[in-house]
């Protein structure tokens, strides 16, 4: 019965079981209500937009992994370039061509994310750098959003016109619609006023449920703050960035609307419209490229508000929550760096803690 | 009572269930013990048998040797068979001085073997002195001799004795069935233990995953209005001294400090007991209660084990392997160190005895680090493992060491929650071990420096000093030379000799002023 185990390894024997493939999932489980609403919206437009993201994505990513000689099967199934893509594919306007799509998965797996070392190692959130790299190159058709039209509606698209939808080619009358953000924005430049503008709490009951034009995942909040919820309650993230980024918006935006409410809109009107939500749970929580602290959490997500607050108001895009992603991206190694947990034992500044009781007998 | 919080932590599954049911039986006695002659952290003890020597159990087997350092005795009656090396109880395998002893089946204790009728009446130094006589080590598995924390009372303002009988670490139970079985024997070391340090508040911590042991104990206890029971909750690595401290107080130990910089000595619930035997009954510690545990052993229990006894004896006690298990282990899973073999004997140390299946160990293929920042969260001690263990592969000890290194306490948290299944307290092993080899390269440098500036110095003054005797020789010779001519000077006067003088000595005339310039 005499046993020789190996002696190299070291504790601990137990683990919590937990796992990266099993974190994606989890993510991935949560923006499912989202997007399958998204898919029911929008048609099949946006499910061959959804696959031809993903798919290109895999490939790409696949064929950075042989560039590197990364093990495939370990690597391709951990669930990154996967989530990367799905990220991409619900910011995306439903109706795009499906190469935008594509393009953009490029971008976020090779660029954003292999360019910088593979997993963990980029610097910049994949799906955000794809998005704004897309916004800047493609700004046509990364507007043209079209106003929701269910699957198996009389209105819908069928599945061959959808074909020539996702191709590019032209031929179905879709009712083009403006975004809730980009709506406001234009109305106000013309100098309406937001009362005007927004005269109901309608808009945002449509803008929380869903059913207003929009990209394929973000436009409905309440689907996603289950998600988030979701999250949440499996621990897969906690609560300090998205608090302090909503928290921080809502702040703002309430501030500024006590000012003047007619050229300022509410804090409910930023958290329910755009990706407001969607980058506040999925995004910003983002474990690569956000801090690693729960300070630097609350001073990144507070960041990422008060930057969509700004781009939003007062820049030249109505929607802001990508840039805000990628500039508090850039921060994060310097939050990192000067905000740490205090070590068990030391002050903040990292000396030794002084008692009073035996302090004369240690030297 | 009031308890603080502490932070991070983790639940791992306690698996305590195995063996928690389980009441302390005593293993039959093995036909050979190996007993190393070192158990504790310090000195090795040194060889006071021979071979072929007839011992009673009790009996000194070696001496303590240096300040720190504990006595070793006879676990039973026999004969040493010999002092060679056999393979320690360590990970590495490796041999050491062992005391190879033939039971002889009496277990016949010592004659000399005495107790002390009334503890309370001795001077708290005698009671260290009796403590440190009887082998008395920590039994939570640090070693540490425990007289020393006895007589820290000379060196700390001391206010409060802490028990430590969390036992935090999953699967074990040992200390569980102790203060469930012989709460009174605990409680009765405790007190003595008090008395030692000369305290007044006494504080007895156990886990909440224990209620049958705080029960037995705070009914022990109920005599002495000092002890207060602390139910702690369920957490790791509650058993932490430091955190364990600051649960209780709400005060943190300073970094590279001791519990006793706020005035708190902390001891285990097995190392009670083994101050009571050794005060009222005059035992030195040769057995201890071992948890013998995992998927993998057929019937788990807790044993009581003469020290020396091989990890094989206890297994096959326990009816062998119910299945091959992927990990044998010392102590819990936690923090427990793999074993090399079934050969290997218990120690003082030994608390657990664990043989895990390839479900329980649950390893995986290293990822990359996502930065998910779950080991930050866990951390207890505040620290960023993940940058310590990039700063690690890196090559960057110093950058490591910087954030927070040495302040590790090395308690697994962080790779236990680690979804990437990266081996950080390997990372950290590796950094400390290779901190503290530099350590010691440095220190041997300057040693050596040293060394050779003296050795410099030293034939620097070998030389001057001949130089200075020969230049003595030559000035005594001169000057010998000099009240020559000056006797042939005085011989001027007679012309015969005076010419003599001058033919004799041409050049002893030139010398005397050149010694004189070189002198």
């Amino acid at each position: 019965m005499q046993i020789e185990t190996p002696a190299s390894s070291a504790g601990p024997f137990a683990h919590e079981r937990s796992s990266i493939q099993r974190t994606m999932a989890l993510v991935m489980l949560a923006l499912l209500p989202a997007t399958l609403f998204g898919f029911w919206q929008f048609g099949w437009p946006a499910i061959f937009l959804f696959f031809a993201t993903i798919g290109t994505a895999l490939l790409a990513e696949s064929a950075c992994l042989k560039l590197a000689g990364k093990p495939q099967r370990l690597y391709l199934l951990d669930g990154s370039a996967l989530l990367a893509a799905w990220l991409l594919a619900v910011s995306l306007p439903p109706w795009a061509p499906w190469w935008i799509g594509a393009i953009g998965a490029v971008i976020a797996i090779v660029v954003a994310k292999h360019v910088f070392g593979g997993l963990g190692q980029n610097l910049f959130n994949p799906a955000m750098v794809a998005r704004v790299a897309l916004l800047i190159s493609f700004p046509l058709e990364m507007t043209n959003y079209v106003q929701p039209m269910p699957l198996f509606s009389a209105d819908a698209p069928g599945l061959m016109q959808s074909v020539g939808i996702s191709l590019g080619q032209p031929g179905f009358d879709a009712v083009s619609g403006a975004t809730l953000l980009s709506h406001v924005r234009t109305e106000l430049s013309q100098g309406m006023s937001l009362s005007e503008i927004i005269p109901g709490i309608a808009h945002l009951v449509s803008g929380a449920v869903g059913t207003i034009a929009g990209s394929m995942g973000e436009t409905s909040a309440l689907l996603i703050l289950l998600g988030g919820l979701f999250l949440l309650a499996k621990r897969v993230i906690t609560w300090h960035t998205p608090v302090a980024m909503i928290g921080s918006l809502a702040i703002l935006a309430t501030l500024m609307n006590l000012y003047d409410p007619e050229q300022y809109a509410g804090a409910l009107y930023h958290i329910v419209s755009g990706a407001t939500l969607l980058v506040a749970f999925f995004i910003a929580t983002d474990p690569v490229t956000s801090p690693v602290s729960k300070m630097g959490q609350i001073l990144f997500g507070a960041g990422c508000g008060v930057l969509v607050y700004v781009i939003r108001t007062w820049a030249g895009y109505p929607e802001g929550v990508a840039f805000a992603i990628l500039l508090m991206n850039a921060c994060t190694p310097m939050i990192d760096h000067y905000i740490r947990p205090r070590i068990y034992g030391r002050d903040r500044r990292g000396t030794p803690i002084e008692y009073a009781d035996n302090a004369e007998m240690r030297k | 009572m009031k308890l603080f919080k502490i932070r991070g932590g983790v639940h791992p599954h306690d698996n305590k269930h195995l063996a928690a049911g389980q009441a302390i039986e005593n293993l039959p006695m093995p036909a050979l013990l190996h007993i190393p002659l070192q158990q504790h952290i310090g000195a090795p003890a040194k060889p006071a048998v021979q071979r072929g020597q007839q011992v009673a159990k009790g009996e000194l087997l070696a001496l303590s040797q240096g300040a720190i350092s504990a006595p070793v005795h006879a676990p039973t009656s026999g004969r040493v068979m010999g002092v060679g090396s056999y393979p320690a109880h360590h990970a590495s395998g490796l041999s050491v001085r062992t005391v190879t002893l033939k039971p002889d089946g009496e277990d016949r204790w010592s004659d000399e073997i005495q107790g002390v009728p009334d503890p309370f009446a001795l001077a708290p130094e005698e009671i260290a002195a009796r403590v440190a006589a009887a082998g008395i080590v920590g039994m939570g598995g640090a070693t540490f001799p425990s007289a020393v924390k006895l007589n820290l009372r000379t060196r700390y303002r001391l206010h409060t004795l802490v028990i430590n009988g969390a036992e935090c670490e999953p699967y074990l139970t040992c200390d569980d069935r102790l203060m469930r079985e012989q709460a009174e024997e605990v409680i009765d070391g405790i007190r003595i233990m008090a008395h030692a340090l000369g305290v007044d508040r006494i504080i007895v911590a156990i886990e909440n995953n224990k209620p049958e042991a705080q029960a037995a104990m705070a009914l022990a206890a109920s005599m002495d209005p000092r002890i207060r029971i602390a139910r702690l909750p369920t957490r790791y690595p509650m058993g932490s001294e430091k955190h364990l401290v600051q649960a209780l107080t709400g005060r943190e130990t300073p970094a590279r400090g001791l519990t006793a910089d706020i005035g708190v000595v902390v001891h285990n619930g097995a190392t009670a007991f083994a101050v009571h035997e050794a005060l009222r009954l005059g035992r030195p510690l040769v057995s201890r209660v071992v948890t013998v545990s995992g998927g993998a052993v057929s019937r788990p229990g807790n044993l009581r084990v003469p020290l020396g006894a091989r990890v094989q004896d206890l297994l096959e006690h326990c009816g062998g392997f119910a299945q091959q298990p992927a990990q044998l282990i010392s102590g819990g899973p936690m923090m427990g160190q793999p074993l090399p073999s079934t050969r290997v004997p218990m120690v003082k140390g030994s608390n657990g005895v664990l043989a895990l299946t390839t479900a329980e160990v649950a390893r995986h293929e290293p990822m990359p680090c996502i930065r998910c920042a779950t080991c930050v969260q866990a951390c207890p001690c505040g620290l960023v493992p993940l940058d310590m263990a990039a700063h690690t592969r890196a090559g960057d000890l110093d950058g490591a060491v910087s954030l927070g290194l040495m302040d590790c306490i090395g308690c697994g948290s962080c790779a236990y929650v680690c979804p990437a299944h990266i081996p950080l307290v390997q990372y950290f092993n590796y950094a400390k071990g290779e901190m503290a080899a530099r350590g010691r390269a440095k220190q041997k440098m300057t040693e050596t420096k040293r060394l050779a500036a003296q050795r410099t110095a030293r034939m620097e003054a070998i030389k001057q000093a001949k130089r200075e005797a020969m230049a003595k020789r030559k000035r005594e010779a001169a000057a010998k030379k000099a009240a020559e001519t000056a006797a042939a000077d005085a011989a001027v006067m007679a012309p015969g000799a005076a010419a003599d003088a001058a033919v004799m000595t041409p050049g002893a005339a030139a010398e005397p002023p050149a010694t004189t310039a070189e002198a």
